[in-house]
């Protein structure tokens, strides 16, 4: 494991509301992870959603509300982390817009790679795992392959490329509900290539796209999982991921 | 009297329905995954060989913008420069007085046809119909827009309106609606190119009067600009006594050298070419060369409007490469035509609403949220669109218009939980007992609106403590 280069920063952890009401085991592993490399973490409870479901289904005047919200939480720390490439895109491109200055929020990869300066975290996960970059952190954050070099250094983990990896999933928030038959035809591509890697894991920074994709695979009954980059991330010798933790 | 934009065609329906029964057409649906993957592949190397690509889109954004920005003058300039070289200028504020126009011109020559090349701007306005409603024949002779004419059928793609048909197809509507088909055609393209150049050939060397439309226009030197592969636009650009041109208000460039940046910029993004086999430039009326007569209608059809949104007028810079189309992973799965209009895609998406500019016209309305966000269109963009930004924008103008709906009322009540953390824990405690639907950790049935995602998917059961209550109990 690296050291970080930065020592015992103080952060902020923002769950964004999916994770922390649908998938709580991925926010306890950012606080495990974090910690583990001697950041000293935070998680204020005024916190609650982004707004990018009000603004990106056009409704700007409540993501205007919880925009504000988002500054007066997070306001003063040094650093706010996510784990989610879109949330963290909606606050760090979004928010400004909609007139308010929003503390420095990194997506989790981001913030492990750039600020830490870390890509071994001392993982271990004894999987074959392939990895889908979501378009937010792709194109709007451009983590570009940062989350790929944290999962090479997972000591166990058989990364394999994922075909026609920059493709959308077909979530898009509201989208998979307006335009469901579309979104399951761009999910059914994106499950075939999942498929075809013969992984174990899905894995993303995403539990939304997650979501999406893990519920076609559900469906299905592939026997793939999907496991947000977290929680790889956390995994341990000592204390391994489980499905039975989630 | 306020007409019906023809930039939608007339009873499409909204685009989730559309979208559905294109969904289920396998031919289609192969036709276009082979296309689109091809294309896609092709931009991604012509434009990965240019060192300065983001300068380039760059200068292509600050050029166009300059021009929108100071249309005005850049309009007068450019009539004040066409009258002085021979040419006739016309102004049309929407499609019906641009066919009229149109027709009368063609009526003034005598001729009862007129020969094309691939246009976007007449194919907006509907003009073939309207100059057959006038007794006026117009011949397509671009080789894909000449397949969608033959075979009745609509345009699904900005550059390769016949994108959705394949070989085999083509070779059938062919052999049915060519007068002058040749025996024994088979389905080689070169075999069938030869045939539609056979049948073309003879038009060119008959028609009196050419319709075109215009890539670019420099407003100093009122040279008009058309791009293209196949030469038949060479062919009506040459060859008759008269010249009509429609352009769009937005497809000025200030000065001849700025055509530098957009020669480069729309072969590459379009169809992937280093350069595009034809380019032909002309300036008024040359004595003795070319056309002796030559008419530019100058059409408005919404872009004025369009031009007041300082959010959506980005629309206006567009080129039509169609790159955002071939990147565009709804598109590739639902073709053109569920969009119901000419301009498909992620484009069409953000342009074809604000030249509708009806926001209580549901099928137009139904467009900007044909989109999951995912950015890949913007990061085509040679004149870099924001269109996830022009989709937004318009999602918010469209729910502006509808006004109350159980939509709004749920948006309303989300909005009302999440802005009190006290009340968001009780929602998420709330929502916590639908971990009772799951059945072997999953949910295959939602009620109520959630229903359209077990269609297809099951949910995560939600868990018995949320992450605020496991902070609350264990670092709180």
């Amino acid at each position: 494991m690296q050291k970080a280069v930065v020592e015992s920063p103080k952060v902020a952890l923002f769950a964004t509301c999916v994770t922390d009401t649908l998938y709580p085991a991925t926010a306890r592993a950012v606080v495990t992870l974090l910690e583990r490399l001697g950041c000293s973490v935070e998680f204020p409870l005024d916190q609650t959603c982004c707004g990018q479901m009000h603004f990106n289904t056009g409704y700007p005047d409540h993501a205007r509300g919880l925009a504000g919200s988002y500054e007066r939480t997070f306001a003063g720390y040094d650093a706010v982390i996510a784990p989610s490439g879109s949330c963290t895109g909606m606050v760090r491109d979004i928010h400004p817009q909609l007139g308010t200055t929003p503390a420095p929020t990194y997506e989790l990869s981001e913030f492990l790679v750039d600020v830490l300066g870390v890509t071994d975290v001392g993982a271990y996960f004894p999987h074959r795992v392939t990895y889908h970059p979501t378009c937010h952190s792709l194109r709007m954050l451009g983590v570009g392959d940062k989350p790929l070099s944290l999962l090479r250094a997972v000591r166990g983990l058989d990364l394999v490329a994922l075909p026609d990896a920059e493709s959308c999933c077909g979530f898009g928030g509201t989208f998979a509900l307006k335009n469901a038959d579309t979104s399951t035809a761009m999910l059914s591509d994106k499950m075939r290539h999942v498929l075809d890697t013969g992984s174990e894991v899905l894995t993303a920074g995403d539990n939304s796209c997650l979501m999406h994709i893990g519920g076609g695979l559900s469906r299905l009954r592939t026997g793939v999982r999907t496991v947000h980059l977290a929680e790889i991330l956390a995994s341990t010798e000592e204390d391994p991921w489980s499905p039975a933790t989630r | 009297m306020v007409t019906r934009n023809p930039v939608t065609w007339l009873g499409s329906p909204k685009f989730p329905d559309a979208a559905r029964t294109a969904l289920a057409d396998t031919q289609l649906r192969s036709n276009l995954r082979k296309a689109t993957g091809t294309i896609r592949g092709r931009r991604a190397s012509a434009v990965g060989e240019m060192t300065d690509w983001e300068e380039l889109r760059l200068a292509g954004q600050a050029l166009k913008d300059e021009v929108l920005t100071n249309l005005d003058v850049y309009l007068e300039r450019l009539e004040k420069s066409v009258t002085e070289r021979g040419g006739v200028v016309h102004w049309a504020r929407d499609a019906a007085e641009a066919n009229e126009i149109v027709l009368r011109l063609v009526r003034e020559t005598g001729a009862d046809e007129v020969v094309k090349v691939k246009s976007m701007a007449t194919a907006e306005i509907g003009l073939n119909e309207a100059l057959e409603a006038g007794g006026v024949t117009a011949i397509e002779t671009d080789l894909a827009e000449l397949i969608v004419q033959l075979g009745n059928d609509r345009p699904s793609h900005i550059l390769v309106p016949a994108i959705h048909r394949n070989r085999s197809e083509i070779r059938e509507i062919f052999q049915r609606e060519m007068p002058d088909v040749p025996e024994g055609l088979t389905d080689e393209p070169r075999v069938l190119a030869e045939a539609a150049r056979a049948h073309l050939r003879r038009k060119f060397l008959s028609a009196r009067v050419a319709v075109s439309g215009a890539n670019f226009a420099v407003a100093d030197t009122g040279s008009i600009v058309v791009l293209e592969s196949e030469g038949n636009g060479r062919m009506c650009l040459t060859l008759p006594e008269t010249l009509i041109t429609v352009m769009g208000i937005e497809k000025l460039v200030p000065t001849w050298a700025d055509l530098e940046v957009f020669l480069q910029l729309l072969p590459r993004s379009s169809t992937a070419e280093r350069m595009n086999p034809y380019t032909s430039v002309w300036t008024g009326v040359t004595p003795g060369d070319g056309p002796q007569a030559f008419h530019l209608v100058l059409l408005d059809n919404g872009r004025t409007a369009t031009l007041a949104d300082t959010v959506g007028r980005q629309a206006l810079r567009c080129i039509r490469c169609s790159a955002c189309l071939n990147v565009c992973p709804v598109y590739e799965r639902t073709g053109g035509e569920s969009y119901g209009s000419v301009y498909p895609g992620p484009i069409g998406a953000i342009l074809t609403p604000q030249l509708v500019d009806d926001p209580h016209d549901k099928q137009a309305a139904s467009l900007p949220f044909a989109s999951s966000l995912c950015g890949a269109c913007y990061e085509v963009c040679p004149v870099r669109i924001n269109i996830p930004e022009v989709l937004t924008h318009l999602r918010a103008s469209s729910v502006t218009a509808r006004g109350r709906t159980p939509e709004s009322i749920a948006m309303s009540a989300a909005a009302w939980v999440f802005s009190s953390p006290s009340r968001y824990e009780r929602a998420q405690k709330l929502a916590s007992f639908a971990r009772l639907l799951g059945r072997n950790g999953r949910i295959t049935r939602l009620p109520g609106p959630g229903a359209a995602w077990t269609s297809s998917r099951d949910a995560p059961v939600p868990p018995k403590q949320s992450f605020r209550a496991w902070w609350k109990e264990n670092r709180g």
